[in-house]
């Protein structure tokens, strides 16, 4: 209840400054320019200005500007990102493929696919083989732990140079952003496997690959399967980032486009959909592994 | 129910002419300190036969946990040796299983699961595994139980679980370190009976670490004590009794006497923690209850 509450507020108060003239609303939007030479319809003029030009054009005798209170165009109000989200979801056939939102949004659902399966395949065992033996935690996590500090964005150009333009560098840089902090935190997680289970298993004649394979892994995978869900977190982030490197498809080139032509309802409705993807995806994700671990009752 | 001297001391000849299965010879165990080092087990002697149901007693602080895992190999002996069938011991193996305190089953395998894995990890077939393991969960009534989770289980039930898994692996000895004192002691007392049931129908060597001193007695051939402070052998008594069986009550006057020496080696050994300054704990108490 409280839950859907945490979602309503903050809809109320942007629905209230949008919707309720006398909150802020600092500009007026220009319904007849009048006389005044250098308005014209739909544009937005600061308040304070708009009124001198009235009383300017009222005590010439000439006709006064009209207008009603606006926002900043950067501000559009609920039920215009609402449209704007509707055309995203049901878009118009003529529309230039990498200006509808769907198809921005399908071909940076496939990077981060592609990257965080690439990623995992091998941080995962990786990971888990360093948190199982000591040894090669001790070979391997000292230089992972260095190279997770080297920012993701910064191999931007390298990545570029050698993987082209296209998807190779985008998925390239998930990947570096990724990868190095999932080894440590994979192997964190499996170090904290129940020792007590451990010792069970070698009583039983469990040894060494086979410990790790029957013992180890399923006594961790619930909560390697939550950090799997944190790690796709970040790799969205990253994707954001890898996306600003020269490119001229995916979700964030559709978010600068639509900026540039002004058109905020729409880089709104992008924003909001990348936070219903990311929220809705994890929710779902949540759900899949109370399915997958009945044994563990708290899987949130 | 009593049973003679006689026939008590005929029994126990009985017992020590088997084949020994287990022999500690002069076990020490050493833990690195702050100066030094700091001795757990000292100079720890002991056999125990074929079949036999040993219990280990001792206060708290003696060792008797750390010499079942040195036992079962999760530990390294510091000096001594310890001789299964007369094979000295180097690491965990099939020739002991180990019940814990903590039940320890795999969460994410069913009750079946469980009881196959040391099965499995002998590389048996998958189904020859199953039957095996659904004779053993018979032996212990869980039939029913085969496809249940764990967590599903109460207490009492998760330990059978653990004791069958055990004894499907056929060790010869079958380690238990306190296995029933989580539970209450209606499901103790049950379990008591069923472990002992189980214990006659096969061919297990049983060592038994308890601090419940009524279990000991009820349960055991034979009883090791130990003491605090290095941790030694004090005594090895023998539980004038026939078999332990399930009929076993505490009314005996031989079995009553028998926990009464036992208290007294225990206490007398506790006297000397109470000899210690005791300011530091209530000081810590005191703050404690500052900080809840």
């Amino acid at each position: 209840m409280l839950g859907v509450l945490s979602f309503v507020l903050p809809l109320a108060l942007w629905s209230a400054v949008s919707y309720a003239p006398f909150l802020w609303h600092p500009l007026v939007e220009i319904t007849d320019p009048g006389d005044v030479a250098y308005y014209s319809k739909g544009m937005r003029a600061p308040a304070d200005a708009f009124a001198e030009e009235v009383e300017g054009m009222t005590a010439s005798g000439q006709a006064p500007p009209q207008g009603i209170p606006a926002n900043p165009v950067y501000l559009p109000a609920p039920h215009e990102v609402a449209l704007a989200l509707w055309a995203a979801a049901t878009p118009a056939a003529d529309a230039r493929e990498e200006f509808r939102l769907s198809s921005s949004l399908w071909h940076s659902i496939q990077i981060i696919f592609w990257a965080f399966l690439i990623s995992s395949a091998i941080g995962v065992p990786l990971g888990i083989l360093c948190g199982s033996y000591s040894a090669i935690g001790r070979l391997t996590e000292p230089f992972v732990e260095f190279f997770r500090y080297l920012p993701a964005p910064a191999f931007g150009a390298l990545c570029v140079a050698v993987l082209g333009i296209y998807d190779g560098p985008k998925i390239a840089i998930v990947v570096i952003g990724t990868f190095f902090q999932q080894v440590l935190i994979i192997a964190g997680t499996t170090r904290r496997a129940d020792y007590a289970l451990l010792e069970a298993a070698q009583t039983l004649g469990a040894r060494n690959l086979r410990l790790v394979r029957n013992v180890v892994v399923p006594a961790v995978l619930p909560d390697l399967y939550n950090d799997q869900r944190i790690l796709l977190g970040w790799a969205w982030t990253y994707l954001i980032v890898a996306e600003l490197v020269g490119t001229s498809s995916g979700i964030t080139f559709f978010i600068t486009q639509q900026a540039r032509y002004q058109h905020f309802e729409n880089v709104y409705a992008a924003i909001f959909i990348l936070g219903i993807v990311g929220f809705g995806s994890d929710l779902l994700l949540a759900r899949l592994g109370r399915w997958l671990f009945p044994w563990r009752r708290t899987t949130a | 129910m009593s049973a003679s001297p006689d026939e008590v001391r005929a029994r126990f000849d009985r017992l020590k002419a088997r084949e020994p299965i287990l022999q500690v010879r002069g076990l020490c165990k050493t833990v690195p300190a702050k100066d030094g080092e700091r001795t757990i087990l000292n100079d720890v002697n002991f056999t125990t036969h074929r079949r036999e149901f040993l219990c280990v007693v001792g206060p708290s602080g003696c060792g008797k946990s750390t010499l079942i895992r040195t036992i079962a190999g999760l530990e390294e002996a510091s000096g001594g040796e310890i001789l299964v069938a007369g094979q000295p011991v180097h690491g965990p193996g099939p020739d002991r299983a180990m019940v814990f305190q903590g039940y320890t089953l795999f969460p994410w395998l069913t009750v079946l699961g469980n009881v196959m894995f040391g099965l499995r990890m002998a590389d048996k077939p998958k189904e020859e595994a199953a039957r095996e393991a659904r004779q053993w969960l018979d032996l212990v009534g869980l039939e029913p139980y085969a496809d249940a989770y764990p967590h599903t289980l109460s207490g009492g039930m998760k330990q059978r679980v653990a004791i069958a898994r055990a004894l499907a692996i056929q060790p010869r000895i079958l380690l238990m370190d306190e296995p029933f004192s989580a539970l209450d002691a209606r499901t103790r007392a049950r379990m008591q009976a069923y472990l002992v049931d189980i214990w006659r129908k096969i061919d297990v060597t049983i060592v038994f670490i308890t601090h419940d001193l009524d279990e000991a007695v009820l349960l055991a051939d034979r009883i090791l004590v130990l003491k605090t402070g290095p941790g030694e052998v004090v005594d090895l008594m023998e539980v004038p009794a026939l078999r332990p069986a399930a009929g076993r009550t505490l009314d005996d006057p031989a079995l009553r006497a028998t926990l009464e020496r036992l208290e007294g080696f225990i206490h007398a050994h506790e006297t000397v923690v109470d000899d210690e300054p005791v300011t530091p704990v209530v000081r810590l108490a005191s703050v404690a209850e500052e900080v809840d």
